[in-house]
């Protein structure tokens, strides 16, 4: 043991910026002091910033812990959780807790960090009021939103913005009331701000921006609150979230110097040389804190002078700031506007895409940078910021980013990145201090490969995740790896098909609300290009368990008909293997004439089509059709279509095989399914192809000796004849091959992806893997094919020909003159 | 004066859906959100006049069946970089019944 005896260093606060000390002199001086720290919470020490993500529910309370208690056991601090500090003796050196424990110090570390700022509004003390602070407020919301009341967020800074998201993925309606026109002014420029605010209220959270509050309405408990313009906004629970003040409670019974913080020096130390003070309780130089950054700074200086360091100084560091909002990319870092006519605004603006910069330079200096939407050169803007550097040479440049800045040409990375470029003191990850040269030196010595092993042992991007992109580039650089993103499914998200196919068997999501939830999707609904995907993921990955959600299907497949140019609708009944009877053309006939249908017409495959039918007949065309034995043709849906086929070994003087019942067989094993595009198949009877299969999805060519097999194939746009497949020899192999290839096409498919660019995409030498290959794997293919298709063959017509299904799609709601 | 006629209830159009009412000036969509917000708009798209009853609704927005044209079912307006605007309506939820407001259309009915 240390023969000098230790000093006695007492902590009052647990939060972020005192724990943050305390490693900081542990890892200095680990024997120096003994260490007792007081917090007020009942809670070892967490992360208040990843609060909001808490409240969003994508991450969980253990989550967010910093030290666990055996942190304090195993470094040997006395920790007093849930025991507020009261009272402070300067003159004896001792400190009271609210439990009446009485501690002595040799030094005394403030930490209390700020309190909730409270406007001075009528009715502040009704129930249903709370701050946006700590795990406490958070219980509170949680549990209003269980409740699934109305919330209404005052402040449009940060932190109410965070609140306000954070209530609204769990569910809650949410309103936000802001004092300015726009949203996070402190942050952002007007532009940025309104883009912001459209981008929120798209995702359905409703703002009053220019909104004074004046009054809590309610008298038992909050109601909702009064603007001062007469605007009314209801809400059972109402989060004030305008901003911090510093908490200086202690400050005061410690009776050091106050202002609007308890006033420390370069050196961190109070207005008494034994007490010191870090974080949000703090002023500095007439500054006050929010953000981490600054308080990290502050920690290490202070650990330092307690450490007995008599040089080291604190100076506020640049600041950039972040929104933690999934799928919402807002950067921001000095001057957010020209300040005089020696300053120069450069801008960038792409609307439809959502992305907007704005770079403020001084002489040949960048000063300030305001991006929106596509944020991954946030941190070599900033760098260029806090570095001062001369920006002269790539002035034209600047505002493309560093993949561009930094060449010559138009070069740079897929990621807008250029890693090889960036000096190995870069710092790359702000809350923590990390810089490239040491998340390389990690990656190489560790042998790291995964981005969650990277911030394991760097601790880059593992606070607020701002740099994930660059930390992510930089470890595709060095081991290698391929970078390039997945072409995203829609506006609504950042992930690409195969990912989400993924997500939804891996993590078992069975509902299109879970897995917008799970996978961060940035819209409250979808749009028109995500739902119909997800809903044909959903359904595809769980047969007979997922219910099909018809608000997400397009309008074809939602009322079983084709749409025209008019507003009418087409009605093909399907035509086994384009086979049909004089009483179903009978049938066809008088239905034609009963409903005044202006056009009949011959199909490409083989089928009648009844064109010009009013939607509010439709279900009664399909019931007299249905009379006859006619069912749906699927001639809308993303599905199986049609078979179609010659006459074969049955009539034909050149047919090999029974081409004609083979198609009706195969038709009967596939109508009814549900596949990424529509599916068209083919038999012929013989190689003269009269049935035309080598432009199919699915073409079998009869032979003598048996069948040929060919897929991929594509009359459309672009014409792509067949590969084939294999030679089968019995009508059974023809089903189970057709069917398993079926199945990997549904499994593997990508919503709107047709047979043939499916199959340049995976290759043909994937699916002769997988069909040809492995017998087990095929035959596992054709088993979930065959019992996905027991619960998706019933007649949709037949539904809704007796006025069950989805009856209020045929009707009118209302008739006025 | 505001001629305001019950259409009919909220609970008669899906969340996420529309249905249409029939008016002399032609057909009214009326659409509900995911959050219970109603609108009513001219049934055609401005576009092509593809009948917006039909779409895939989507936050406070349509998306035209016939080819895709994003409609904001508040002012009418299409979605840039498309540009059009169809009629939009007054359409007043009072307790659950729908009120459509219909001096508008006579406006243009006759004007």
């Amino acid at each position: 043991m240390n023969s000098v005896p230790r000093q006695r260093l007492v902590v009052i606060g647990n939060g972020m910026a005192g724990m943050r000390t305390v490693e900081e002199l542990l890892a200095r001086a680990p024997v120096r002091y003994d260490i007792t720290v007081f917090g007020a919470e009942p809670h070892p020490n967490y992360n208040r910033i990843m609060l909001s993500s808490v409240l969003a529910g994508e991450k969980q309370i253990d989550d967010i812990i910093i030290n666990p208690r055996a942190w304090y056991t195993q470094n040997a601090i006395t920790l007093h959780a849930g025991d507020a500090v009261i009272g402070i003796d300067a003159k004896t050196k001792t400190v009271t807790a609210a439990s009446g424990l009485r501690v002595a110090y040799d030094k005394l570390l403030l930490a209390t960090g700020s309190k909730p700022l409270m406007p001075p509004l009528p009715g502040l003390d009704l129930p249903g009021i709370v701050t946006f602070r700590d795990i406490a407020d958070i219980d509170k919301m949680l549990a209003a939103a269980e409740a699934k009341q109305r919330a209404v967020v005052i402040g449009g800074g940060l932190l109410g913005l965070e609140a306000a998201w954070g209530l609204k993925r769990r569910g809650m309606p949410v309103a936000l009331v802001h004092l300015m026109p726009t949203l996070m002014e402190r942050q952002l420029d007007t532009e940025a701000g309104t883009l912001l605010q459209r981008d929120l209220d798209e995702r359905g959270l409703h703002f009053f921006t220019s909104g004074q509050t004046e009054r809590i309405i309610g008298s038992e408990r909050a109601e909702g609150v009064a603007l001062a313009d007469g605007r009314t906004v209801p809400g059972d629970l109402v989060v004030v979230a305008i901003g911090i003040r510093p908490n200086v409670d202690m400050g005061k019974a410690a009776d050091v110097d106050i202002n609007r913080g308890i006033l420390v020096g370069d050196d961190m130390a109070t207005s008494d040389p034994d007490i010191y003070a870090v974080g949000e309780c703090v002023e500095h130089n007439g500054q006050v804190f929010g953000l981490v950054a600054p308080i990290w700074e502050q920690a290490k200086v202070c650990a330092a002078r307690l450490a007995g360091d008599t040089v080291a100084s604190y100076v506020t560091p640049a600041l950039s700031t972040r929104l933690k909002i999934t799928g919402i990319d807002v950067f921001s870092a000095g001057k957010l506007a020209a300040e005089d006519d020696g300053d120069e605004e450069v801008v960038f603006r792409d609307a439809a895409k959502g992305v907007y910069r704005k770079l403020v330079v001084r002489g040949n200096r960048l000063v300030g940078a305001v991006l929106y939407g596509d944020v991954a050169d946030g941190g070599w803007y900033f760098d260029l910021i806090k570095g001062n550097k001369d920006v002269a040479e790539m002035r034209d440049r600047l505002i493309f980013g560093q993949g561009f800045a930094d060449q010559d040409c138009c070069g740079g990375s897929k990621a807008g990145l250029n890693v090889a470029a960036m000096t190995d003191d870069t710092q790359v990850c702000g809350c923590n201090g990390v810089s490239k040269g040491a998340i390389v030196k990690a990656i190489g010595e560790k042998g790291l490969t995964t981005l969650d092993e990277v911030r394991a042992h760097t601790k880059a991007s593992a606070s607020c995740g701002m740099c994930t992109p660059t930390v992510q580039a930089i470890l595709s650089f060095v081991t290698g790896s391929d970078a390039a993103a997945p072409e995203v499914m829609c506006k609504c998200t950042d992930h690409g098909h195969d990912h989400v196919r993924h997500a939804i068997l891996d993590q078992r999501l069975k509902t299109m609300a879970d897995l917008r939830e799970a996978l961060g999707w940035k819209t409250a609904d979808g749009c028109a290009k995500c739902r119909p995907a997800l809903n044909y993921y959903l359904l595809c990955a769980w047969p007979g368990e997922y219910v099909d959600d018809y608000r997400s299907r397009f309008i074809n497949e939602r009322v079983h008909a084709n749409i025209q140019k008019d507003g009418t609708y087409s009605v093909i009944p399907r035509m086994w293997g384009g086979v049909t009877t004089p009483a179903e053309l009978r049938a066809i006939a008088d239905v034609a004439d009963k409903f005044n249908i202006p056009t009949v017409k011959v199909t490409g495959g083989q089928r009648i089509d009844l064109l010009g039918v009013k939607k509010q007949d439709l279900p009664a065309v399909w019931g007299d059709l249905n009379q006859a034995g006619l069912v749906s043709g699927h001639g809308y849906a993303k599905g199986l279509r049609t078979v179609k086929t010659c006459v074969g070994s049955e009539w034909c003087r050149f047919g090999t095989q029974d081409s004609t019942a083979l198609g009706i067989k195969l038709e009967k094993m596939m109508w009814g399914s549900w596949t990424p595009h529509k599916v068209k198949l083919a038999v012929s009877g013989c190689p003269r192809n009269c049935a035309e299969a080598t432009i199919k999805d699915i073409g079998i060519i009869c032979v003598e000796a048996g069948y040929d097999m060919v897929i991929g194939g594509n009359g459309g746009i672009e014409v792509r004849v067949t590969d084939p497949l294999t030679r089968l020899t019995t009508e059974a192999e023809v089903l189970e091959y057709s069917a398993a290839f079926m199945q990997l096409y549904r499994e593997e498919g990508h919503y709107l992806e047709r047979t043939a660019p499916y199959l340049e995409r995976v290759g043909l030498a994937h699916i002769k893997a997988r069909i040809l290959e492995d017998d087990a794997g095929r035959k596992a293919l054709y088993a979930r094919f065959l019992f996905a298709q027991s619960f998706a063959q019933d007649d949709p017509w037949a539904e809704r020909a007796g006025g069950g299904v989805d009856a209020h799609e045929f009707q009118s709601l209302a008739v006025v003159s | 004066m505001t001629n305001w006629i019950d259409i009919g209830t909220i609970a008669d159009i899906p969340r996420l859906g529309a249905r249409t009412v029939e008016t002399a000036l032609g057909q009214v969509a009326v659409f509900r959100t995911a959050e219970d917000e109603v609108f009513a708009l001219i049934n055609k798209c401005p576009h092509k006049n593809g009948p917006l009853s039909e779409g895939i609704v989507m936050g406070r927005k349509v998306a035209c069946p016939l080819h895709n044209w994003v409609i904001d079912l508040n002012s009418g307006h299409a979605d840039a970089p498309d540009e059009g605007c169809t009629t939009p309506l007054a359409l007043k939820d009072e307790g659950g019944r729908l009120l459509l407001g219909l001096d508008a259309v006579a406006a243009v009915a006759h004007g």
